[in-house]
């Protein structure tokens, strides 16, 4: 079906704008138009007993959990005596890694806040809303930058030492060089996949997987002085 | 034939009672399965119907209505908690050893409440992945997904602050470490920890604190974010069901 047309029909209450009552709603402005509905259920009971059967699931597991396994307790706080090392919740311990590398100010408090602003600001971009493929457009021209910048970022991670943080940053590099030579048409559906993602997905794939790795690094491989230690030789 | 439950129950929600309570009646019609939705205060933040898709364990994985589950599961073993815990030094570290040998299955309390905290912690990083990931932040949610922003950050504030409460090493260091980092903003930096300690040290003071914003303050924000986030759903379209399928929807959706 083509259908390139930049509207679709709808009611509008300004007479005088439309006086036979059909107005044109451009995109974007109404998402609840629709030419054809689909399939629905009613949320009570549909809805809400599928997600009472998931909650008992978790439940059930985590009891399961509680019951096998204890929470930690150590000894009495005592300010005078400093474990080694001293690590915060698992979920901090990328920023305790990183703080390991660079200074406070930049790790402690940049990074997370433009993490958090980065975030926020996602669906307020019209670039993340089409998600349009990043090499549909200049494809040769956006290679370069992204080769670019993945190479200063490496030089800059590597400038600071930040080995652990590296090694994700090169495999997305060379996986993003990898789709910028595929297209719609290659001959395996992994490329293919690979080419259709947008700026957006590769940005977010990148920090997760840093997350990831710095909170498990931070996690089972550090020891006394934030030193390199491997878990299965303590 | 005995009676069936079924038919006792019918008489039971077609009783003045229960009518009075929950207004509405017995009946197995769509209108009545959507009253009992609309005419419920708790309820009535979701929408009355959904698509048949995002039924499908695929699309959402159910992060969304888990998370919220984990977050049930620490407000009831919070509460219970709550109940042998004294917010000062140094009787929080001896209300934990009760916990684990004078309270009935204290330790069990305990212990799915911290497994909880971290599984909600995971879940709503999970949550915001797969949101991202199936592109549901796009417009009309582009503000509900600011809401889980937000939401993300009180889940981490509450964990954080519940860290302290139990008042041993691993607890007190943890703290000591994390409000290292919040000096480190400039020229603001030492007047926030002092704010966040009720002092310059992790003490009784910073235990009080947290205590407050653990059992009063945070959960009143998430409580009062997750009932704007529910209703937002309802408000923005609906569960984002995956990619549009109808014209009007693709045009809906850009």
């Amino acid at each position: 079906m083509s259908d390139d047309k930049d509207f679709v029909a709808g009611f509008d209450s300004n007479a005088r704008k439309a006086p036979v009552r059909v107005a044109f709603v451009t995109r974007r402005t109404s998402p609840q138009v629709k030419v054809a509905d689909e399939d629905q259920v009613m949320t009570h009971p549909g809805v809400f007993l599928r997600v009472a059967v998931a909650v008992e699931l978790l439940t059930i597991a985590l009891v399961t959990l509680a019951l096998a396994w204890d929470a930690p307790l150590e000894g009495l706080a005592d300010p005078m005596h400093t474990p080694n090392p001293a690590k915060a919740p698992w979920y901090f311990l990328g920023l305790q890694e990183l703080l390991h590398y660079f200074p406070p100010v930049l790790a402690g408090v940049l990074i997370p806040t433009l993490v958090v602003l980065a975030l926020i600001v996602i669906p307020y971009f019209n670039i993340n809303i089409q998600a349009e493929s990043l090499w549909a457009r200049d494809g040769a021209k956006r290679l370069r930058i992204v080769v670019v910048v993945a190479v200063a970022l490496s030089v800059f991670l590597a400038f600071f030492d930040v080995w652990v943080a590296l090694v994700p940053t090169v495999i997305i590099a060379v996986v993003m060089f990898l789709a910028a030579r595929s297209s719609s048409q290659s001959a395996s559906a992994m490329r293919r996949w690979l080419y259709s993602k947008p700026l957006s997905f590769w940005i977010m794939t990148w920090f997760l997987a840093e997350a990831a790795v710095l909170t498990a690094v931070g996690t089972f491989f550090r020891g006394p002085g934030w030193s390199w230690v491997w878990p299965w030789r303590s | 034939m005995a009676r069936s439950l079924t038919t006792y129950l019918d008489d039971l929600r077609d009783s003045r009672v229960w009518r009075s309570i929950f207004r509405s009646g017995p009946g197995q019609s769509n209108l009545h399965r959507a009253l009992v939705v609309q005419s419920n205060v708790f309820l009535h933040l979701f929408s009355v119907k959904a698509r048949k898709r995002v039924l499908d364990f695929s699309v959402t994985w159910y992060l969304g209505a888990l998370t919220f589950g984990a977050f049930l599961i620490l407000v009831i073993t919070g509460v219970l908690l709550m109940l042998y815990y004294h917010p000062s030094v140094p009787l929080a570290y001896s209300d934990m050893k009760d916990l684990e040998f004078v309270v009935s299955s204290g330790v069990f309390l305990r212990n799915l409440h911290r497994w909880s905290a971290h599984a909600m912690v995971l879940l709503v990083f999970a949550h915001l992945a797969k949101v991202f990931y199936r592109g549901a932040y796009r417009p009309p949610r582009e503000f509900n997904w600011v809401i889980g922003v937000v939401l993300l950050l009180l889940t981490l504030f509450l964990s954080y602050t519940g860290y302290l409460l139990p008042w041993d090493q691993l607890a007190f260091w943890a703290v000591t470490v994390g409000s290292n980092i919040a000096s480190a903003v400039p020229l603001l930096g030492h007047h926030i920890r002092f704010l966040m300690l009720g002092g310059n040290l992790v003490n009784a003071n910073a235990l009080l604190r947290f205590y407050v914003l653990h059992c009063m303050i945070l959960p009143l924000a998430a409580i009062l974010f997750i009932a704007i986030h529910f209703w937002r759903i309802r408000k923005d379209g609906g569960l984002y069901a995956g990619a549009p399928t109808t014209t009007a929807e693709k045009e809906a959706e850009r």
